[in-house]
């Protein structure tokens, strides 16, 4: 336990120092909003309907553009060969380094995307139930992009692929995410939809570091 | 807890291990690198891996540390912790550093004795002559000063094996000079060390192992 | 399973079975066709468009099963290690991809006369939809990774976290569509269907089950001698 959380700090202070953290991927994110209302026109009343599907697909975009940042730099300089050494199972290895993901990126998006809801005329009472969902999903986003960079991380240009291979795995999460933040939504229906949400990134829990471990581990063969 | 590394006061052999590789094969994208490697290797003895390029030296070395699969074969460190993987009770230094160069020299270190779960850090950096560093970013430091703090590693937490990758490159002599020292007292506590190299280590191998001959 | 892990004896069974497989995919493809195109009856509603079914529906519970074979193969090469099952699933996701890509093709087809749009983002298409991309994807991983036993065990990490998504997604774009929308314009399953139209959409079930099986044949046997050449290939370079 002690070890992971040591990892986790490294990791955190490694995104602090060399930036390309939450900073770089919130101006991203940033980018990605701006270019609706200029994509679609500065309509208020149609900026308002389409605001919580808009922050979910920057957060979505934004997380998964930081993804290769998971494994990339401990593959190439053989820390990782190092971490399958370590009195712990290489599993918990990759959770914590999706943990320390999320932590350092996706958590501070997901509470950040709702406060600047604004910008595309998110209406007030959804800003609660969204920052709800993003920041239950976003867990969720860490632990599966996890996957998609350990699958990838041998590959010089492996960024697209993580697109494609992680984004058909975000469907659920956004769907219930969308669905327990929609405007005038019945509470019943928020609920559920949280409930779900938390059942995603519970398998995800599972799953992403099995599936991350194993295909790093066929990396360093 | 941890048991002091000053050779004497403590010592690996509380039973008899030894390392046992029989019939190893290794095979990278379809091809045969060696086959039918054998050794053995007891308490105190340093082995020294040689061979030309691409005959496996470095493949040999991933294979024993469980990094590699082999494709025929076994190894097995008789004697040793049943619960754990030789590659948990080995460290491995290879090519590739393993350091943060956003990090300073003291925290690369940190991380790894708190990962590894124990050691000294600043005996570790001593025995490299690295504690007049320790502050700095790694990413300032000179390729064998880089060297001896992936080096450093060694001593964080006490493992029965070593597998060390040319670990001279990039060396003086002084930093020769204190890795033959560390190596000395692995060697007298009863531990283990393969090295892959053609250089000198400043004592000489108990076993030869050339892959050239041997595939 | 055990017995026909060893390639050599799979590819002797393969060519001895693939002659029968064939014969019985085309009959079974003029018998269904006959019944789908000829004798079945029009739709009340939809006329001659609802024989678009005969082809869609078929095609896309291939779309599935085929992904389920794949992960199915896939699991198998965790646990027993055995390389044919690596190849099963590699040239599964090619043939699987082509039936998905039918069913979303005549989807859209059928979708002009019933809906009067090209697209329409009903909740059986979009998981179809996604199925595509996790086909893609899948792909994607066999291309990009040169080694091909790397690519191997990477490639069955990316199909079983697949499989396990696919009914999540399922449930989540059910979810969605109800939504923001009532329910599906046509339900073609359940016993609701008349039995002079579900027969010849099982024979086309059939049907397209043994082409699926004599295709994947083919390709198994193709990705056998593929890999046999390279390793000639390396011989002859030399061990060094």
């Amino acid at each position: 336990m002690k070890l992971l959380l040591a990892l986790i700090r490294r990791d955190l202070a490694l995104s602090l120092r060399q930036g390309g953290g939450a900073g770089t991927a919130l101006g991203f994110f940033l980018a990605v909003v701006v270019l609706l209302p200029i994509g679609i026109g500065p309509d208020q009343a149609l900026l308002a309907r389409i605001a919580p599907g808009a922050l979910w697909i920057s957060l979505l975009l934004s997380v998964l553009l930081s993804a290769d940042r998971i494994f990339q730099q401990d593959y190439e300089d053989g820390s990782l060969d190092i971490m399958t050494m370590g009195p712990v199972p290489f599993e918990l290895v990759a959770l914590a380094k999706a943990a320390a993901h999320w932590l350092s990126t996706s958590l501070p998006l997901a509470i950040a995307a709702p406060l600047l809801g604004f910008l595309v005329n998110l209406e007030p009472q959804a800003i609660l139930p969204l920052a709800a969902s993003m920041v239950l999903g976003s867990a969720a986003l860490s632990l599966l992009a996890a996957v998609g960079a350990a699958v990838t991380v041998g590959l010089r240009r492996g960024g697209l692929l993580v697109s494609i291979l992680v984004l058909p795995l975000y469907v659920p999460v956004m769907i219930f995410g969308l669905s327990a933040s929609q405007p005038g939504a019945a509470p019943g229906l928020t609920t559920a939809s949280l409930l779900i949400l938390a059942a995603i990134t519970l398998v995800s829990l599972v799953v992403s570091p099995l599936a991350s471990a194993a295909a790093l581990r066929s990396y360093l063969k | 807890m941890m048991p002091a590394l000053d050779a004497g006061i403590f010592h690996y052999a509380t039973r008899v291990m030894e390392l046992n590789a029989k019939e190893l094969a290794c095979e990278r994208g379809g091809r045969i690198v060696f086959r039918n490697v054998a050794l053995s290797l007891k308490p105190g003895q340093l082995m020294q891996l040689t061979g030309p390029n691409g005959s496996g030296k470095s493949s040999l070395l991933r294979l024993i540390a469980g990094l590699n699969e082999a494709q025929a074969g076994v190894i097995a460190l008789e004697g040793g912790d049943a619960e754990l993987t030789i590659g948990q009770q080995a460290h491995y230094i290879a090519h590739q550093e393993a350091v943060k160069t956003a990090l300073t020299v003291h925290e690369n270190l940190a991380f790894w004795r708190d990962f590894m779960g124990g050691g000294d850090v600043e005996e570790a950096l001593a025995a490299f002559d690295l504690t007049r560093l320790s502050s700095y970013p790694a990413g300032l430091l000179s390729a064998g000063q880089k060297r001896r703090l992936a080096l450093a590693r060694l001593l964080l937490a006490p493992r029965v094996l070593w597998l060390l990758d040319e670990p001279t490159v990039g060396l003086d002599t002084a930093s020769l000079a204190r890795l033959a020292k560390v190596m000395a007292a692995q060697l007298d506590r009863g531990g283990m060390i393969i090295a892959a190299t053609h250089v000198p280590l400043g004592r000489e191998p108990d076993l030869r192992l050339d892959l050239g001959v041997a595939a | 399973m055990q017995y026909l892990a060893n390639p050599t004896r799979f590819l002797k069974i393969a060519n001895a079975v693939l002659p029968y497989v064939w014969a019985i995919t085309i009959g079974l493809f003029a018998i269904g066709l006959y019944g789908g195109l000829v004798t079945s009856p029009q739709d009340y509603q939809q006329g001659e468009t609802v024989r678009i079914m005969y082809v869609h529906v078929p095609a896309a519970w291939m779309a599935l099963f085929v992904y389920s074979v794949m992960a199915l193969a896939s699991a198998v090469a965790v646990i027993f290690r055995h390389p044919l099952a690596d190849v099963a699933a590699k040239t599964a996701a090619p043939i699987g991809a082509v039936f998905c890509f039918l069913a979303l093709a005549t989807g859209s087809l059928w979708g002009k006369p019933m809906w009067g749009a090209w697209w329409v983002w009903d909740a059986r298409l979009t998981s179809m939809f996604v199925l595509m991309l996790l086909y893609i994807g899948y792909m994607a991983i066999w291309a990009a990774i040169e080694d091909p036993h790397r690519a191997a065990m990477v490639a069955r990490v990316v199909a079983l976290v697949g499989f396990i998504n696919v009914p999540i997604v399922k449930f989540s774009v059910d979810w969605w569509n109800s939504l923001h929308q009532p329910a599906s314009v046509f339900r073609m399953d359940g016993p609701t269907i008349h039995g002079s139209m579900l027969w010849p959409l099982l024979v086309m079930g059939l049907a397209y089950s043994f082409l699926f099986l004599a295709l994947h044949l083919v390709s198994i046997r193709a990705e056998v001698a593929a890999r046999k050449i390279r390793q000639i290939h390396i011989a002859e370079i030399g061990e060094r």
